[in-house]
């Protein structure tokens, strides 16, 4: 099937709005007849699932967490970007939507970021509406920072949990709906296959979490908006339910899955502490805009500073290498995640982490606290002199802006970073690939479409920080719900679907199958010791750098891994029943797959891009070397194993920006 | 560090539990609660053992999935924190550490340490939003400003997780601070007037109806709340309450 992405013809900043006004529309009358089904219920998932009841539309909606509420959109920090140009520093549509591009190293589609970018704004008016509490500054209107990659100040955000003040948005407005009957809601559900009727989607089947019953749940269209795969690697900023197996299960009825290999790895997470570590923490990328990354100049304080002997902040300002400013002046401490992650590790590799495990760097809010003391001595009208009480002007300032981080990181590691600095390191944080879909979010399933984090479409090799919450609720607000309604509309005479049919059967059956295999398999080791060892293959062979060798290797590791796991495996209890083990089986059994694939995809991909750098393909400073021939996207069918699957490719044209070498110099 | 834990075991919701002893040892005082608790299941399924059962996600303490009721407090004896934040360093070698499950009529047990919070749901479709349709044609954000004093607290109201600490810490296992802090993030801002009236009544009534108990004003939701949620949002609603109840 050759994949056509369905872009609108015309000029760049026209095509949104000639697309939705030349799309069929489906009348509201005829709204009432039509089922929607939505898995995942974050910023994509929750804000469709709302949107599409306040149309019209029957929506049932699931989510494998006790409440939509919970669903993992909820931990981001940082904040949300929007072109509205509040603070008057230049920004614009275009402008968003050129910064989208370039971060994401030149691998994303060009129209549907220009539609992002577009939409950005309509999103902040939305979230406002409905109550969400931004930061505003003392004219009472609303407050924006800046975030990596850029060089205006166009996040909006809440404190560090924007992410929170954003899903409980779509949650009341779920709730909305909710209550009048126009959602069904099924939490503690799991979607563990789509059900595929004459080349249609028409269902899902689920399992209920509680009573462990497979049940069959019918639709005119299936909506995925269930997040992206970074589990694959054990550990990640990831909830421990952040899961594949939605996008695996869709993908093996016949959906592409698009650019696997492209991971973000964020720089600035709580490095790991021990064996035992079942997550790893985010520390939101704002902190960046204040805190200065260095390590130590001199291989010797870095020992002493690993033994204890030498406090950091007894190092001298020119004994401290400010690595990001010295590479990277104009952007300093700003760069993309994906520049400031490698930064990160070669300094590591090199020999200067500064913890015991040699796997991190420091994040300074000395010169931070020093430059808003004086700043705050200064309008109080006191002495800028008096050393302490500027310590303690500054300190109260960063409290105010990043309090809670603050004393996260406190609590996790046990050290007061007002008085110490952060330390920190790179870790697996969201994946820019995903399902692949045309410009209406449609799959290569008919009646599939997949939202959010679990598409491919707009971040590229590389997502800027701040971006994952406006492409969710983009996509979950104001592009999905008008291109649906194309599709939807040849849907007005269907009719009910009927659960009672051949493909429903077998759909069923297959998905018993799959869990009595697992249950019966009496095999001695839990599934966490295979994710584990899934996740250290992961980490080693496809994490930061990856090169032609270790991703063979990967391929094989992986392979004999998921034989071992369907040999080895146990796990207790029964089918019938509340069994967590059972659940984390089947998502451990889709990711030993998907590895496999995400070797394989960046085995093909002989170029760097984004968060995907191979050692062979850098320039002499050490960047990434984007190649011209392999400037599309790749797109894997299933045919069996992951080692069958075949490869499609779209071409990425750019006809609006001039591809170049992406320096933040 | 070796320490005795004194587990709630339920298998089902109609099942009778009761506490069960178990040893753990070489316990890392940089572990997490939760991570200690995932090396004693990893233990009892080598073993052939069932696993015990609780609920968790984000492991970062915003999500609000995680709960359970440690040595009598709601999410343990750190303050601020929820049980996945919680360090084993808040313990001692040979310490012995009873692990129950949030208690609240409520609140059903499920298996184990995990209960069935959707009451807190139903509350929320009672009327814990504002009626407003996604257009894109809404007013501009900066259209209404808002002063930042008011933004700041109803932000501080919404940071609520929605666990249960206070329900499970309440001698009459009493919502109030739940659902007050709902109602003042919307009575704070501009956004929730015009449904205030409805919201409020609509809200405590579903509360009563999920077979909540009431507030006396004890004051120990506050002090286990994980997320800091005041007091003062309970005066709050009570104000809310008396006018709607004059105006409905």
């Amino acid at each position: 099937m050759a994949l056509d992405s369905k872009i609108p013809q015309g000029p760049l900043a026209d095509k949104w709005t000639k697309h939705k006004n030349t799309i069929n529309l489906v009348n509201p009358a005829n709204k009432r007849l039509i089922d929607v089904i939505v898995v995942g219920t974050g910023l994509a998932g929750g804000s469709a699932a709302a949107t599409l009841a306040e149309l019209g539309y029957n929506v049932k909606a699931f989510c494998f967490q006790d409440s939509p509420r919970r669903a993992h959109s909820i931990a981001a920090q940082g904040g949300i970007n929007a072109a509205k140009n509040y603070q008057g520093d230049g920004d614009s549509t275009y402008r968003l939507f050129y910064d989208t591009v370039k971060g994401g190293d030149y691998r994303s589609r060009e129209a549907n970021v220009y539609r992002l970018a577009e939409v950005s704004a309509n999103i902040i008016d939305q979230c406002v509406a409905q109550g969400v509490p931004f930061a505003r500054d003392y004219g009472g209107l609303l407050d924006n920072r800046s975030f990596g990659g850029v060089l205006v100040s166009r996040t909006f955000y809440a404190k560090g949990q924007t992410g929170q003040q954003l899903l409980l948005g779509a949650y009341s407005s779920m709730n909305r709906q909710i209550g009048r009957g126009k959602i069904k809601m099924y939490n503690r559900h799991e979607m563990l296959d789509v059900v595929v009727v004459d080349g249609k989607a028409r269902g899902i089947i689920a399992r209920n979490l509680v009573t462990g019953e497979i049940e069959r749940h019918s639709a005119h269209a299936v909506v995925l908006g269930t997040g992206g795969y970074g589990n694959v690697f054990f550990l990640s900023t990831n909830a421990m339910g952040s899961n594949v197996t939605a996008a695996w299960k869709a993908h093996k009825r016949g959906a592409y899955f698009a650019n696997p290999c492209y991971t973000q790895i964020h720089p600035t997470c709580i490095p790991v502490s021990g064996d035992h570590q079942s997550k790893l923490t985010l520390m939101s990328e704002s902190l960046r805009n204040d805190g200065r990354i260095w390590v130590p100049k001199h291989k010797k304080d870095v020992e002493a500073i690993r033994n204890k002997t030498l406090k950091p902040t007894d190092l001298k300002e020119e004994e401290r290498d400010y690595y990001l400013e010295r590479r990277y002046p104009a952007f300093g401490n700003l760069v993309p995640r994906d520049v400031a992650s490698r930064a990160a590790k070669e300094r590591c590799d090199a020999g200067f982490g500064v913890n015991a495990t040699g796997e991190a760097v420091y994040l300074d809010f000395a010169s931070a606290i020093q430059r808003y003391g004086k700043e705050q001595a200064h309008v109080k009208g006191l002495n800028e002199d008096d050393a302490a009480l500027v310590k303690k002007l500054g300190q109260e300032v960063v409290k105010n802006k990043y309090g809670n981080l603050f004393q996260m990181y406190e609590k996790i590691v046990d050290e007061n970073p007002y008085e110490t600095p952060m330390m920190i390191y790179p870790a697996v944080h969201y994946t820019m690939g995903g399902i692949w879909v045309d410009y209406n979010l449609q799959t290569t399933v008919p009646g599939l479409y997949a939202i959010g984090e679990a598409n491919f479409s707009d971040h590229g090799a590389n997502r800027l920080g701040a971006s994952a919450l406006m492409q969710g609720l983009a996509d979950g607000y104001f592009v999905l719900p008008y291109t649906i309604g194309d599709y939807l509309a040849n849907d007005i005479r269907t009719g009910p679907i009927s659960t009672e049919t051949k493909e429903f059967d077998e759909a069923e059956n297959k998905v018993k199958d799959a869990i009595n295999q697992l249950v019966n398999n009496n095999g001695t080791k839990p599934v966490d010791y295979f994710h584990k060892k899934l996740g250290k293959i992961m980490w080693n062979k496809c994490g930061m750098a990856r090169n032609e060798k270790d991703l063979k290797s990967a391929i094989k590791e992986i392979s004999e891994l998921r034989a071992e796991f369907y040999k080895d495996v146990r796990v207790p209890g029964e089918a019938n029943e509340f069994n967590e083990e059972l659940a984390k089986a089947g998502r451990v059994a889709d990711f030993l797959e998907l590895g496999e694939l995400f070797a394989k995809d960046a085995l093909q991909r002989e170029e760097s891009a984004g968060g995907h750098f191979r050692d062979e393909y850098q320039t002499e400073e050490g960047e990434a070397m984007r190649r011209k021939e392999f400037q599309y996207v790749s797109a894997w069918e299933y045919k069996g194993e992951p080692k069958n699957a075949v490869l499609h490719k779209e071409d990425l044209i750019y006809e609006n920006i001039e591809v170049k070498e992406r320096s933040y110099k | 560090m070796n320490l005795t834990l004194k587990i709630w075991r339920q298998k089902g919701a109609n099942d009778k539990g009761k506490m069960v002893d178990y040893q753990i040892t070489d316990v890392s005082p940089d572990m997490s609660f939760l991570e200690m608790l995932d090396v004693l299941n990893s233990e009892l399924i080598t073993k052939g053992d069932e696993p015990v059962a609780f609920d968790h996600d984000c492991r970062e303490g915003i999500c609000g999935m995680c709960s359970l009721y440690i040595n009598g407090e709601a999410h343990g004896p750190d303050r601020g924190v929820t049980t996945c934040q919680l360090h084993m360093r808040k313990f001692k070698d040979g310490d012995t550490i009873y692990i129950e499950p949030f208690r609240a009529k409520a609140f059903p047990v499920i298996k184990d340490l995990v209960v069935d919070r959707s009451a807190f749901d139903r509350v929320q479709h009672a009327g814990g939003f504002v009626s407003v349709n996604t257009s894109g044609n809404t007013i501009d954000a900066n259209a209404i400003p808002i002063n930042k004093h008011d933004a700041d607290t109803a932000f501080d109201a919404a940071t609520c997780i929605g666990c249960g600490a206070c329900v499970a810490s309440c001698k009459n296992s009493s919502a109030m601070l739940f659902v007050s802090a709902k109602v003042s993030q919307f009575a704070l801002l501009p956004q929730g007037q015009v449904e205030a009236t409805d919201r409020v009544l609509n809200m405590v009534k579903q509360m009563d109806e999920e077979g909540f108990g009431n507030c006396t004003n004890t004051g120990a939701c506050e002090v286990e709340c994980p997320k800091g949620i005041s007091l003062e949002n309970i005066a709050r609603m009570n104000r809310e309450y008396l006018k709607a109840s004059f105006k409905g």
